[in-house]
């Protein structure tokens, strides 16, 4: 327990620090530097201490008498509501009170009454925790170091902007402990309250600037995010009342009657849909982009959007063939379709990654809804492949954003030459994205089988179509950064070094984990299924899965051992291209100019036109805004999916409550 | 891995080239006498081959000829782990893999065409590859298995329960085999209005290697129309000659009737045939499994 709690803790007490800290110094570098690796090697050793020393397989249960903490507690849960109340007035954004208003004070009532907890132990340690922890404290930490640089850069270039980086760390440090507080709960009132902690703290961080578009845009994230913790609240107050439990373990014992569950399971995955920016809500994340830089990466990656989808996996077993299910699949499905035809049409970096963001949780929803072992197999194995690749894709955008002024994909022509530090980075992070030896491709294979195994063909028709949109949109990326301009030169990148720290390590793990991913998967994934699954109906264990995971021939289900090593041949072959390189380009060769009909003016940047002289070109990427533009496109999914979840809400609302 | 697998990829890996181009040359052929024209040689596309590779080789810059040979090198190991019988959805991706490559090596020389083929390329996979991976899927419905060598060992040819799965990947391969209404990216018409598209600034030896990887890739590509006929029975074997050969014959008639369609066309037309066609049937397996 008390690596937990340090866990837990020690984030708290770095951003406590550091919010006095206001000025850049080398004592405040030295703190986050501190705190990040003492928070990374904090979760790595209780990933081993856990494994080594408690009793894993079945989960380890602490602290099941806590009057003094739900004090605490109801307390800040105070304060979060008083800190939403004075914003709101400040900004003229009333509507928002309500929301904090609703879900507050149930939990205030709840924890000073003692309702909110029976004697079952508030926090509990399985293999998805231990999964979890990892990959905030990991990534979430590494991100915490790259802030360090960025915001010093951030800063240098927006001089408009008022100088408070010290509550921008503090805050960043804030929001890992809030996720590992939420990985970590069992009791479903503390999950509430950490929930809303990573509500308030995403809020606080979009609207860092300022900006009259930064302050519309944190409100708007706000008040999803709200209405998603009136969700949950409302599930809480089922559960304590009409249920009499406290605890998500003491729900999961339900999931084979699924009459009884509708109403909570419902509302806690609404809650998941708004935080995971699962379409209609998919707003908010997109409008957190004008924040900067490491806080996006956090959202995106480690924390925020991973909590909705960590409690939505959590809440898989409950999930196979019920009308919850059914509203979480289609949902994430479409959105994982729909956001990755919209991810073609924009050109800004930052945007592409927030609408890849949208679409990959799209897939980890769908496997979650789609309640089968395998699903969640993949669903997992993608939630790690993706933290890691798309924060790494986040921190090479924004370093390149400080080096050269713009994240506009248009400009990063020619990268590989110029760059060619970033562009390792930026083309390892797309390959991890959409190829196949690397991680997200494999989940993705696994995801597909297990759609097909479910029998749910829109699932299946949504991946294959969403797939095939999502190799469109990175690979016209790469390609703008492979593309080089003859006679162009490296140019130095100032990109400081702290920022390297967070970058190289991510870029190894992404080409490690698609080696060792059936060590993870064997280690926690699979146990942390069969447990999971042991009690529900689960109705499809197909025989592949119990030959891969008892026989110990294929280590998971999808993928068998020797698909396995072809694919790691794969790579192999991909990482000795460089070394395969430099042997063909040994021999000397003529170099000719590009084909331009013949008007080639002699450097290939430029041609003759009809009147002889001499035009530059320019080249552009497609972006297809006539077929599926935002304008055209985006409301149309907006109602579409909003009408869907109002609908499918009500039926699980009235059916829950009433019959 | 089998001895027959083993004999299956060694016999793809030495003589898919020659067959594919034999195929293409029969295939220009048809294509000459339905225009009125005599028509190259049978052996024309190996020739031409041959002497590609033989030329100078020269290069717009130094990664163009590493892409392109990466290209080739996947091209070959997507369909060598078909022939082995492996799973199919992997020598799909492995394919995807090989396509990027040789986008990037497109995208990499900067000019205009070659560009404009590169994303006319990425949208003609953006526009068959539902088709692909939902083909993959009707097999598994099917034969209850991704691998190849599972999905042959039926005793029924798949086409009886897979025809929509049959007609889509048709269109799939209008595109894969580059013919005309569906040839965006390049072309082997000289009437183009792109020109060579993404191949345009490839020369010499590593145009060599991209033609190459294209007689290995239509190799696959028949291939995989070839898992639509064969069964456990020796004698399919002829049925998917047979099959082949009817094939290669209405892509020539295709080639032949149909004007060049915009882009806009080839992704609509390929979705709507991917949904309904390959949807419908996937529907209809799904019913019939449960």
């Amino acid at each position: 327990m008390s690596v937990l709690s340090f866990l837990i803790l020690f984030p708290f007490f770095i951003a406590f620090v550091l919010f006095f800290l206001k000025k850049d110094s080398l004592v405040r570098s030295f703190i986050v530097f501190i705190g990040a690796a003492g928070e990374l090697s904090l979760s790595v050793y209780f990933a081993i201490d856990s494994y080594l020393y408690h009793d894993i397989e079945m989960g380890t249960f602490y602290l099941s008498e806590t009057h003094d903490l739900d004090m605490l507690i109801a307390a800040l849960e105070l304060c979060l509501m008083l800190v939403v109340f004075f914003l709101a007035v400040k900004y003229k954004k009333y509507p928002v009170m309500i929301l904090s208003a609703l879900g507050t004070i149930p939990a205030l009532y709840m924890d000073l009454t003692g309702k909110s907890t029976t004697m079952a132990s508030h926090i509990k340690v399985d293999h998805l925790t231990v999964i979890m922890v990892l990959v905030v404290g990991v990534v979430g930490s590494l991100i915490c170091m790259y802030a360090v640089g960025y915001i010093r850069d951030y800063h240098r270039h927006h001089k408009e902007f008022r100088d408070r980086s010290g509550y921008f760390l503090s805050l960043l440090f804030a929001f890992l402990g809030a996720m590992m507080g939420l990985i970590s709960s069992d009791n479903l009132t503390w999950m509430f309250f950490f929930w809303e902690v990573t509500s308030v703290c995403s809020f606080l961080l979009i609207g860092y600037s300022r900006t009259p578009e930064a302050v519309h845009n944190s409100f708007r994230a706000l008040w999803m995010n709200l209405l998603g913790g009136c969700a949950f609240m409302a599930a809480i107050i089922f559960c304590i009342y009409v249920m009499e439990i406290t605890n998500i373990s003491q729900l999961l014992v339900y999931a084979s009657l699924p009459t009884v569950t509708v109403f909570p399971v419902a509302m806690l995955a609404f809650a998941a849909l708004t935080k995971s920016a699962q379409m209609p809500f998919s707003g908010w994340l997109l409008g957190a982009m004008v924040a900067p830089t490491p806080s996006s990466a956090l959202l995106h990656s480690a924390t925020m959007v991973k909590a909705g989808v960590y409690l939505l996996l959590r809440l898989s077993p409950m999930m196979c063939g019920t009308y919850a299910g059914t509203m979480v699949a289609v949902i994430g499905g479409f959105t994982f379709f729909a956001a990755s035809l919209l991810a073609i049409t924009v050109s800004d970096g930052k945007k592409v990654l927030a609408y890849s963001t949208v679409s990959n949780l799209g897939l980890i929803t769908a496997a979650a809804g789609c309640g089968m072992e395998e699903a969640v197999w993949a669903g997992i194995m993608l939630l790690i492949f993706h933290s890691v690749t798309k924060s790494m894709m986040f921190m090479s955008v924004g370093a390149y954003e400080n080096s050269t002024g713009s994240r506009d994909v248009e400009d990063m022509h020619g990268m590989i030459v110029r760059y060619p530090r970033l562009a390792f980075i930026m083309t390892i992070g797309i390959f991890g994205m959409s190829v196949v030896p690397m991680g997200m491709c494999v989940a993705k294979w696994a995801a597909l089988r297990a759609f097909i195994d479910s029998g749910s063909v829109y699932l299946t028709l949504f991946l294959c179509f969403g797939s095939a949109s999502t190799i469109f949109y990175w690979i016209k990326w790469l390609g703008k950064i492979f593309s080089v301009s003859r006679g162009s030169e490296r140019h130095k990148d100032n990109v400081p070094a702290v920022e390297w720290i967070a970058m190289y390590p991510l870029a190894i793990l992404a080409m490690v984990l698609c080696l060792v991913y059936p060590l993870i998967s064997a280690l926690a994934v699979i146990p942390y299924i069969q447990n999971a699954f042991s009690g529900s109906v689960s109705r499809l264990v197909t025989a592949a899965f119990e030959s891969g995971s008892a026989g110990g021939e294929g280590i998971i289900a999808a993928i068998s051992t020797e698909d396995f090593i072809i694919m790691g041949v794969m790579l192999i072959c991909i990482c000795l291209l460089p070394v395969a390189m430099k042997m063909v380009n040994s021999v000397q060769e003529r170099q000719v100019l590009s084909y331009m009909s013949g008007f080639n003016s002699g450097n290939d940047r430029s041609f003759y036109d009809s009147h002889g002289e001499e035009k530059d070109q320019w080249l552009s990427n497609w972006y297809m805004n006539g077929l599926f533009g935002e304008k055209r496109l985006l409301p149309f999914c907006l109602v579409l999916s909003s009408a869907f979840v109002i609908s499918m809400m009500t039926v699980c609302a009235i059916g829950g409550l009433f019959i | 891995m089998t001895e027959y697998s083993m004999i299956s990829v060694i016999i793809y890996l030495i003589f898919a080239p020659f067959i594919v181009s034999i195929l293409s040359g029969v295939d220009r052929i048809v294509t000459a006498r339905m225009q009125g024209r005599c028509g190259p040689r049978l052996l024309q596309p190996w020739f031409d081959l041959i002497k590609l590779f033989s030329k100078e080789s020269t290069a717009v810059n130094g990664i163009q000829k590493i892409l392109v040979m990466a290209h080739c090198f996947f091209a070959i190991f997507s369909g060598a782990i078909f022939f082995a019988g492996g799973d199919i959805l992997l020598v799909l991706f492995a394919l995807t893999m090989a396509e990027v490559f040789l986008i990037l090596g497109a995208y990499s020389v900067n000019a205009a065409y070659s560009e404009i083929g590169a994303q006319r390329e990425l949208l003609q996979m953006m526009a068959y590859e539902p088709m692909t991976l939902l083909t993959a899927a009707g097999f598994y419905l099917s034969a209850g298995s991704f691998r190849v060598t599972d999905i042959i060992s039926g005793n029924v040819p798949l086409i009886l329960k897979m025809p929509g799965f049959f007609i889509g990947f048709c269109f799939v391969l209008v595109v894969k085999l580059r013919k005309s209404p569906f040839d965006l990216a390049t072309s082997h018409h000289a009437n183009q209005e792109i020109i060579k598209g993404l191949t345009g600034d490839l020369s010499g030896p590593v145009y060599g290697f991209s033609l190459l990887a294209e007689l290995y890739e239509e190799a696959l590509m028949l291939g995989m129309a070839g898992l639509f006929f064969l069964t456990s029975d020796r004698m399919s074997i002829i049925a998917v000659f047979i099959a082949i050969a009817v094939i290669m014959f209405v892509m020539s008639l295709i080639d032949n009737i149909f004007p060049r369609v915009k882009w806009e066309t080839l992704l609509k037309t390929e979705w709507i045939v991917t949904f309904f066609a390959g949807g419908g049937n996937l529907i209809i397996l799904s019913l019939i499994r449960k």
